[in-house]
């Protein structure tokens, strides 16, 4: 896209652009959450939500419409300020995060040059609304439930940085639009299998990594079996617990937001973003609309399969206790993760050498 | 360069009132909170200048990990305000002394550079190879030209974390704890006897 020339007329455009994917986003995650109980009521052989619209199709509208006109309650003691600040703190980073991420090609809000840190300074900022909304309650369990989430998301983005410096090591850049171009082609290409066939050996590493990362991406997002700040059985709802209507709305939203973008940044640090797997030099004579419409939707079907998987984790694996939950992110996943960007970071030099 | 104008005396502006808004907070908690949005503010200064590595892992470290183990240990901390002010008029001149030796120095260091600094020769600063990236041209620097002091603070932070460790870490007597290598190695034969019961028996130990 070519630049405009009036910083205003930018600022406007700007300005839409982020609107058209808050929206886009926003649609996308009342269907996603519709199937994140539809796949749990699966597995326990339920129908789950089928009343609202046509196969339960419009239950997250109603739902929303619900939250809406509830009447909104805070606690008597609460700092109101903080309290009515965390969830729109959540919601808000959740969304950031999307700022950086390349939907197709030519398909991205702001292309700048550390937008993987960028994406990993969005989720360990997360932490404060959930901690914030803790505190301000004023009430026990919400604020045992954020200190665990603040000790929970603090330890496992070790493991999550560890990973993604294997990656720009793999690829050499931070910049996620070039880090998907690296990918293109045919799906060897993808980082989880090396990037390349000459790099094939890495595979080994990138697998394990690429696990790493989706295990450390559900407890990042407090997906269960990870979701010890608000297990039911032991904090009620954790740091949710004093929340209603609106905000509590905006919890859950930014929760399924950031699920929703730690599936997209799987798909672009590991399986190659908007790439199908095969080259697509056939397209070349499209528009260019259409070519980048077309890899949208192999885009949007890698992050629908990741929410799939974190969902079918949802279903399947029961909770973890909170100091296995500890010793799982200090003691296998940080020293494997280090192994792991050893490993890449001495191919790549001896690579030159050697090779 | 309108926009950049209105994003950085926006910036600025919030930095400030959040600087002084960590010092005038009554209440703690809300103190760190400013702290954080200072630093955040902060961190929008450097992109503005184009040090967009620096301005990441400002966030990436100070407000993703330190500022969250601060506000941790705050908000565990049961503080009596009343007492905590009763000291004040003591500290006060240590207090000025301080402020007014830093006001110096900074005085001084502005001074200098409006003096002698880039701005007064009229030239814009440069990046030492324009056509890199600030990661690689910080990393070309940090691993060359700096390799010793880098893996000396490395040690540093290395000596630093064992101390903690060693001064928290005990193995109480008498504590159960789950061992899960035993755990997995029980088979049935380790974990259960089987025994045959004879009519009107019962099990004798």
């Amino acid at each position: 896209m070519t630049e405009p020339t009036s910083p205003w007329l930018w600022f406007g455009l700007a300005l839409g652009q982020i609107l058209l994917i808050v929206v886009f986003l926003l649609i996308s995650i009342a269907f996603l959450l519709l199937a994140d109980r539809k796949i749990w009521a699966g597995v326990q052989m339920r129908k789950g939500p089928n009343v609202v619209g046509p196969f339960g199709l419009l239950q997250s509208f109603a739902d929303l419409l619900k939250f809406i006109l509830k009447e909104l309650i805070i606690p008597a003691g609460a700092d109101k300020v903080v309290f009515l600040l965390a969830p729109i703190i959540t919601v808000t980073l959740a969304l950031a995060g999307w700022g950086v991420i390349p939907l197709a090609p030519g398909w991205v809000i702001s292309d700048i040059n550390v937008g993987v840190l960028y994406l990993l300074a969005m989720s360990s900022l997360g932490v404060y609304g959930i901690i914030m909304g803790g505190w301000a309650s004023n009430s026990k369990y919400p604020f045992l439930g954020s200190l665990r989430s603040a000790a929970q998301m603090v330890s496992y983005e070790v493991s999550i940085g560890f990973v993604i410096i294997t990656v720009i090591l793999l690829a050499g850049t931070m910049n996620l639009t070039e880090l998907v171009e690296k990918q293109s082609g045919w799906f060897w290409n993808w980082n989880v299998f090396g990037g390349g066939l000459a790099n094939l050996p890495v595979a080994l590493v990138m697998i394990p990594m690429m696990v790493i990362f989706y295990i450390s991406a559900l407890a990042e997002t407090n997906r269960p079996p990870f979701d010890l700040p608000e297990a039911e059985s032991e904090l009620v709802a954790g740091y949710q617990v004093e929340y209603s209507a609106a905000p509590y709305l905006l919890f859950m939203l930014g929760e399924y937001v950031s699920i929703v973008l730690m599936c997209a940044m799987i798909s672009i640090l590991f399986f190659g973003g908007w790439n199908p797997g095969f080259p697509t030099d056939f397209m070349a004579t499209w528009a260019p609309t259409l070519q980048s419409f077309v890899l949208l939707l192999v885009f949007s079907a890698k992050v629908v399969f990741w929410f799939f998987m974190f969902a079918m984790a949802k279903a399947i694996v029961p909770r973890y206790r909170y100091d296995q939950l500890m010793r799982l992110g200090w003691k296998v996943f940080l020293p494997t993760s280090l192994v792991g960007v050893f490993l890449v970071a001495g191919y790549k030099v001896f690579q030159k050498v050697y090779l | 360069m309108a926009l950049q104008a209105i994003a950085f005396y926006l910036m600025a502006t919030v930095t400030i009132l959040a600087g002084l808004a960590v010092v005038f907070a009554r209440n703690p908690v809300h103190s760190v909170l400013f702290l954080i949005t200072a630093f955040f503010s902060a961190a929008g200064l450097f992109v503005l200048i184009g040090a967009e590595f620096l301005a990441m892992l400002l966030i990436v470290v100070y407000v993703g990990a330190v500022a969250v183990l601060f506000l941790f240990v705050v908000m565990m901390l049961d503080v009596d305000f009343s007492q905590l002010r009763q000291g004040f008029a003591r500290y006060l001149p240590i207090g000025l002394l301080v402020a007014g030796i830093l006001t110096v120095e900074m005085v001084m260091i502005a001074i200098n550079v409006a003096v002698n600094g880039a701005a007064a020769k009229n030239a814009t600063p440069q990046a030492s190879l324009p056509d890199v990236s600030n990661t690689e041209t910080i990393g070309r620097v940090l691993y060359t030209d700096y390799v010793y002091v880098f893996q000396a603070a490395g040690l540093v932070l290395l000596v630093a974390m064992i101390g903690a460790i060693v001064l928290t870490l005990r193995h109480k007597p008498g504590i159960k704890r789950q061992s899960i290598p035993a755990q997995n190695a029980r088979t049935p034969k380790t974990g259960m006897t089987i025994v045959d019961i004879k009519p009107g028996e019962g099990i004798s130990e």
